[in-house]
This record gives structure tokens, sequence and C-alpha cells, in this order.
């Protein structure tokens, strides 16, 4: 026998075998739900194994136990409560036995409390946790028109994991050669964060972290000169909703029409909603994730160096409604529903395992921390 | 059951030969030819000689320089591993410059000179490669046909990569060398300008696309349908039409009332296979440069439906007029 005819058969099968196993695909059958008008492309498609695993992966925990909102707050009696002072004890104790379920259940209280004495802030994930606490109640009374009364809680991102499934980070893997050689403008590989695509790695830093212009899309007929955007820019683009279609488990109908991606008057509302999310985790990444990039070990940040980010991904975990649409925040509406304190302190200040009380500044901001998208290495990438 | 079968199951082998002999100036024939039956099972099974001369050496060798630069910048391009290379295969390319640099020749190598480089030899290659189909045909004192044909498809080639950079005054605009990423760029730009669904040219593309696989179905069913009357001896049947050819024009002149001949029925696959690329050529030529958005051009001159929306949609407006920012 030839030589190559193997050869040619075993890639033949290898190529076969990586088509059909190493692709996503969707098996049949997939439903489909028409909703615009006939003949417009308007659907809405669901793999059906597929959200048969994302219901299972969705299902709420129920709240340890009813708390009684009467007698002394938890501020009276405990030391260095910050945000949370003005809790019964028992809603105070509740919320804590929660949080635990939520974000370390295997690790327990010790994950964010030092065991000898549970106010002081020596462990760092006690100071990140009272910012994200801070943070969760900041959505759910400024980000009304993206959360609406559903609201989060820290489970809506956690899951019972310390650290959320879905953030994402500067990410420059794999790097280029550098040298003349292997000019890439920071795309042209997967992309983890952007549907893996080959299109911009780090679009999320433009448009969830920096303020660039989304709309690619003239509003004239013919050019006039005022619209720089490119094809490339496009692309930028295109990689955002990549990553909320991903995040969302979304077609692209289920917020645009098909014919006129830019038209307002003819997109489903869901884009309304949309437009405030993106707002959204840009104010979270710029006000809350950024500062707190100087407490956190090394181990806790992505390879550049930068704190982990939020992204759509980061609460909707593949569902268009993170939980279905489940409001848990219903049952700790006291904790987090509104902001009780808005202070932020010095984190560049913070030593784990020395400071005792990280309080907060003497001039806050108001929800805004210290560092902000003016942080170098944001220049750096969104300067690409 | 031998015209059944996509593949030629009776392979006719006849002595090797060689072609005509060259007229003078001709280099000669490189290559010593052999059968090979695969070949066989799809075309003829004689393999060689190939006639490459000065232009398709230079072509072939141009077209090297540029494949070779487009993959070691793509090897570069995930740091010189080789199995990054192969897991990213479809995802690297060769990137054209950013658009800061406008249309400068000048573009420093780490920055998308390369792309500029390669782009330049692969024109070189496809147009020396162009040339020689023309003069081999010349030589052979056929039509120029197939040539032509080429040129079509070399029209949107240039249109892609130098025409439309050069109009909309950047390097910036042409299609990167790379499996995704250029089908990326692709719906990118459609998105960019406002869907070129609405764009003219692009229907008439589409139209010449589809209608050529129309054609190419309907006749090449025809002449295997009466092959068994030497209908696939289409040169005879055109100057000395035969039971075979009466048959197949019977045919469509019963079941849609018209029947294209033997001869024109080549002519209207070439048109609308030529017709594909030339008018989307123009499509694309048009795009950016001459209109920006295409669904607007198109409510302009009457070429939207109107849409109903549904009522449980309400009245969506956008949020960003609200005064919050973009």
């Amino acid at each position: 026998m030839k030589l190559w005819v193997p050869f040619a058969v075993g890639g033949v099968v290898l190529f076969s075998a990586a088509m059909i196993f190493r692709t996503d695909w969707d098996l049949p059958p997939v439903d489909s739900e028409q909703i615009g008008y006939r003949g417009t492309g308007m659907y809405l498609t669901k793999d059906r194994e597929k959200e048969n695993e994302l219901r299972i992966a969705n299902e709420v925990p129920e709240a340890p136990w009813d708390p009684d909102p009467s007698g002394p707050k938890a501020g009276e009696i405990y030391e260095n409560v910050q945000v949370l002072g003005d809790l019964s004890d028992d809603q105070f104790n509740q919320f804590m036995a929660s949080i635990t379920e939520w974000v370390s259940p295997e690790q327990g209280c010790a994950y964010c409390h030092n065991e000898e004495n549970f106010a002081l802030d020596d462990v760092y994930t006690k100071v990140v946790s009272r910012r994200m606490i801070q943070m969760n109640q900041a959505i759910n009374e400024d980000w009304k028109a993206h959360v609406a009364n559903v609201g989060v809680t820290c489970y809506t991102c956690h899951r019972g994991q310390p650290v959320p499934k879905n953030v994402w980070w500067f990410d420059n893997e794999p790097k280029p050669a550098g040298g003349d050689l292997g000019y890439r403008a920071g795309q042209n590989v997967v992309g983890e964060f952007v549907g893996r695509t080959s299109m911009p790695q780090n679009a999320l830093a433009l448009y969830l972290l920096g303020d660039q212009e989304i709309r690619v899309h003239s509003d004239t007929a013919l050019p006039t000169g005022d619209n720089p955007a490119t094809t490339k820019e496009t692309e930028a683009t295109w990689a955002l909703m990549m990553h909320m279609s991903e995040s969302l488990g979304a077609n692209c109908t289920t917020c645009h029409n098909s014919r006129a991606f830019n038209e307002w008057d003819q997109s489903p509302p869901q884009r309304v909603t949309a437009w405030h999310g993106i707002r959204m985790s840009r104010a979270l990444n710029n006000d809350y994730m950024v500062g707190l990039t100087p407490v956190f070990p090394e181990n806790r940040l992505g390879p550049e160096g930068d704190v982990f980010k939020v992204g759509c991904s980061t609460c909707h975990n593949g569902v268009q409604k993170p939980l279905y649409g489940v409001s848990m925040l219903q049952d700790y509406m006291d904790a987090l529903s509104e902001k009780t304190s808005t202070g932020v302190p010095d984190y560049t200040t913070y030593q784990p395992g020395v400071t005792e009380t990280l309080a907060p500044a003497e001039t806050p901001g108001d929800t805004s921390s210290l560092k902000t998208k003016d942080d170098e290495q944001t220049r750096l990438v969104l300067a690409e | 059951m031998e015209y059944q079968n996509i593949f030629t199951q009776i392979q006719v082998r006849g002595p090797l030969e060689a072609g005509i002999p060259l007229p003078r100036g001709n280099d000669e024939r490189t290559g010593k030819p052999f059968f090979n039956w695969l070949a066989g099972w799809f075309g003829n099974a004689q393999i060689g000689p190939i006639y490459l001369g000065f232009l398709g050496t230079a072509s072939l060798l141009c077209g090297t320089v540029w494949f070779v630069i487009t993959g070691f910048n793509m090897l570069a391009s995930v740091g010189w591993d080789p199995i990054q290379f192969i897991r990213q295969l479809f995802w690297v390319a060769l990137e054209p410059p950013p658009a800061k640099y406008g249309l400068s020749p000048f573009v420093p190598l780490s920055e998308g000179g390369w792309y500029l480089i390669a782009s330049l030899f692969l024109l070189a290659s496809v147009l020396l490669w162009w040339v020689r189909v023309y003069t081999r045909a010349r030589q052979l004192e056929l039509g120029t046909h197939v040539a032509w044909a080429f040129a079509a498809a070399i029209w949107l080639f240039l249109v892609l990569g130098l025409f439309r950079p050069i109009l909309m005054g950047s390097w910036a605009e042409a299609v990167p060398y790379g499996i995704f990423p250029h089908l990326d760029w692709t719906a990118a730009l459609s998105i960019r300008y406002g869907n070129l669904y609405y764009n003219p040219f692009h229907c008439l593309s589409i139209v010449f696309l589809y209608g050529s696989v129309l054609l190419f179905a309907m006749h090449g069913a025809t002449i295997l349908a009466v092959t068994r009357y030497g209908g696939e001896r289409e040169l005879e049947q055109i100057t000395d039409r035969g039971t075979a050819s009466e048959r197949a024009a019977l045919f469509w002149r019963w079941t849609m009332g018209f029947n294209a001949t033997m001869e024109s029925v080549h002519r209207w696959a070439w048109w609308f296979a030529v017709l594909t690329p030339i008018t989307g050529g123009i499509g694309i030529l048009l795009t950016g440069t001459v209109v920006d958005n295409w669904y607007l051009w198109g409510i302009k001159h009457g070429i939207v439906a109107p849409t109903p929306i549904p009522e449980a949609w309400g009245t969506v407006v956008d949020p960003a007029l609200g005064g919050s920012g973009q």
C-alpha cells in the first residue's frame, strides 16, 4: 500500500472527529419562538439540552431562616460593622449564614474572618466582601433600570464559589512574539471573553471599563465625514455583542431587529435594558472593582496584574434573566436593597494580616473608588 | 449506473500525451507525465506535464513569498508556539495596518508593514497568473474567455484590497489574511454600513451567484440526461445538432416553454458567473465611499418594506436621548 493513503485517511478521520466532537454543536431539537413580524427573521432559538442544563444550574437556594427584624442592631452588638450595622442581630446572623453558603460554603466563616476575632479586617477577603456588599446595595438602588425590583444578591454572581465563574481580565494570551513579526492588533486569536471569536480580545475593556463609542452606524444614507468608525471598530462593537449574546444565551434578535441593528424604534424593548446593563457593568468596574486592586493577592489578579472584572456573564451565567428572574433579594431586603454606607477606605494602605480596621477615608467620594480608568494599564489596553 | 456516480468509474487510458508542439519562444513543458487513479475519478487520469514558463514561475514565486510572510506572521502572532499555531489556525491572521497610517507605504513592520509587503507579492502573483492564463490560451489558439472570467474575480479582489482602501484613504480598510478574521471582516463591513442586504449591487451579485448555481445544475443535468444519445459531445452538437440536442431542447420547451441552445447555455453560464464578482465588486466599492448606510439609502429610495412592530414591544426610545451619554 502506498504510504500516503494511511496518512490521508488518518488526517480525514482526525479532522472529521475534531469537527464533530470538538465544536460546540447544538443537537436537534432546537426550539424557536417567533417574536416579530412574519418573514423578518425575528426568532429566538433555544437548544433543549442546554436549557435543561441551565435550569438545573440556576436553581435558587432557600434563605436559611426567616429572621426577626426586632431587637438591638448589629452595629450596637458587634464591633467594626461598617455597612450592615442597621440590621437586627438575627437579620445580621442570617445574612452572614447566607453569604457563607453563597460565597464560601466549603471554607466557612474563616474564609473572610479571623476566627480569633471576627471584628478584625486583617483577612483581605473581608475587606473585599464589605465593598462587594456596598456594590450589591448600589446595584439594587441605583440600577433599577437594569435589575428592576428583582435585584441581585451575592449569589447572583458567586453561585457557591469564592470567585464568580464568569469574570474577565486583560487578556493578551497567547502573546505575539514582539519584534517586527506577528502584529495582530489585539485580535486574531481565540478571544475567551468575546464568544471565542477572532475579534478584539479586550473589547470588554473598551466598553465595560472605558467608554469608547459603541455605535458605529451612520445616521445618514450618504457619507458626511462625521462618522470615523471603521470596519475594525465595528469588530470591537460586535465582539461586545458576542459577549452579551453568549452571556445571556440570547440571539441578536433578542434585542435587535434583524434588518437595521441601530434603529431603536424597531427594536425589542430588551435592548433598553441591555443598554443600561452596559453602563452598569462599566460603573461597577470603575467604581468598585478597579479600586480594590491593591487588596487582592497576586493569585486573585489576572495575568496582567489587573483585578477580575464584571461582564454580562458574571450575573447572567448563560440565562437572559439571571436565575430565571427569581428574586432572591426579597429575602434580604434590609441587607441589600439600598445603600446604607457609601464610605470608601484608601485601599492602598491595606496590609493583609496587619491592618486591624480599615475605616472609610475622611473625604469619601460617593460610590467612586480611588483608582479610576486613568490607571496606566487600562490606558495601554485602550490604546490598542 | 455509470452516469449516476459523481466519480468517473471507467478510466479510459491511452498513451501518455505531451500535447501539441509549442511555437518558437516558448519554454519546455515541465515534468514527466504519469497516470493517477484518484485523479481519474475526478477527471483526466493523466497528471502533467505542466507549462510553467517565466510567468508561471514568477507567479508561483510571488505567491510563495505571500504565503510565507503570512504564515510566519501568523506563527509569530502566537509567540512562535507551534501548538498554539495549530489550535488557533482558523483564528490567526496577517492583519492590515491601523487606520492612523492612512495610505502611507511606510508602515512599521511591527504594525502591519508586513501586510503591505505581502499584499504587493500577492497582487504580483495574481496578475502574473492572469497574464499566463491569457498567454497560454492564445498560444493554444483558444478564445480568452477563461482569462476574462478570471479577470472578473480579480476585479473583486482588487476592489477589496486596493481600490476601496485607496478611496477610503486607509489600508486599514483592507481584508485581513486569515480564515475567521476575513469572515468577521465581511460581516462587520455589512454591520458598519447599515446592512449590505439593501445594497442593490449586493442583490445583483446574489442573483448571479444563485443563478449560476441554478444554470450549472440545469445544464449539468440536461447533458447527463442526454448522454445516452451522445449529448456529452457538446461541441459537435453545437455545430451539428443531433437527437441529444433536439431532445434536450424539447424537454425544456415542454417544461418551461423556452429552451437555451447547446451554445447559448454556455454564454448564459459564463455571464452569470462573471457578473457575480463584477456586480459584487461594484457594491463593495460604493460601500463607505458613496453610501454610508444602505438601510437608510433603501428607505430613501423606497426599497425597504414597512414592518409592523409587535404591540407588546411598546414604544422603544433610544435611552441615550435622555442625555445620559453615548
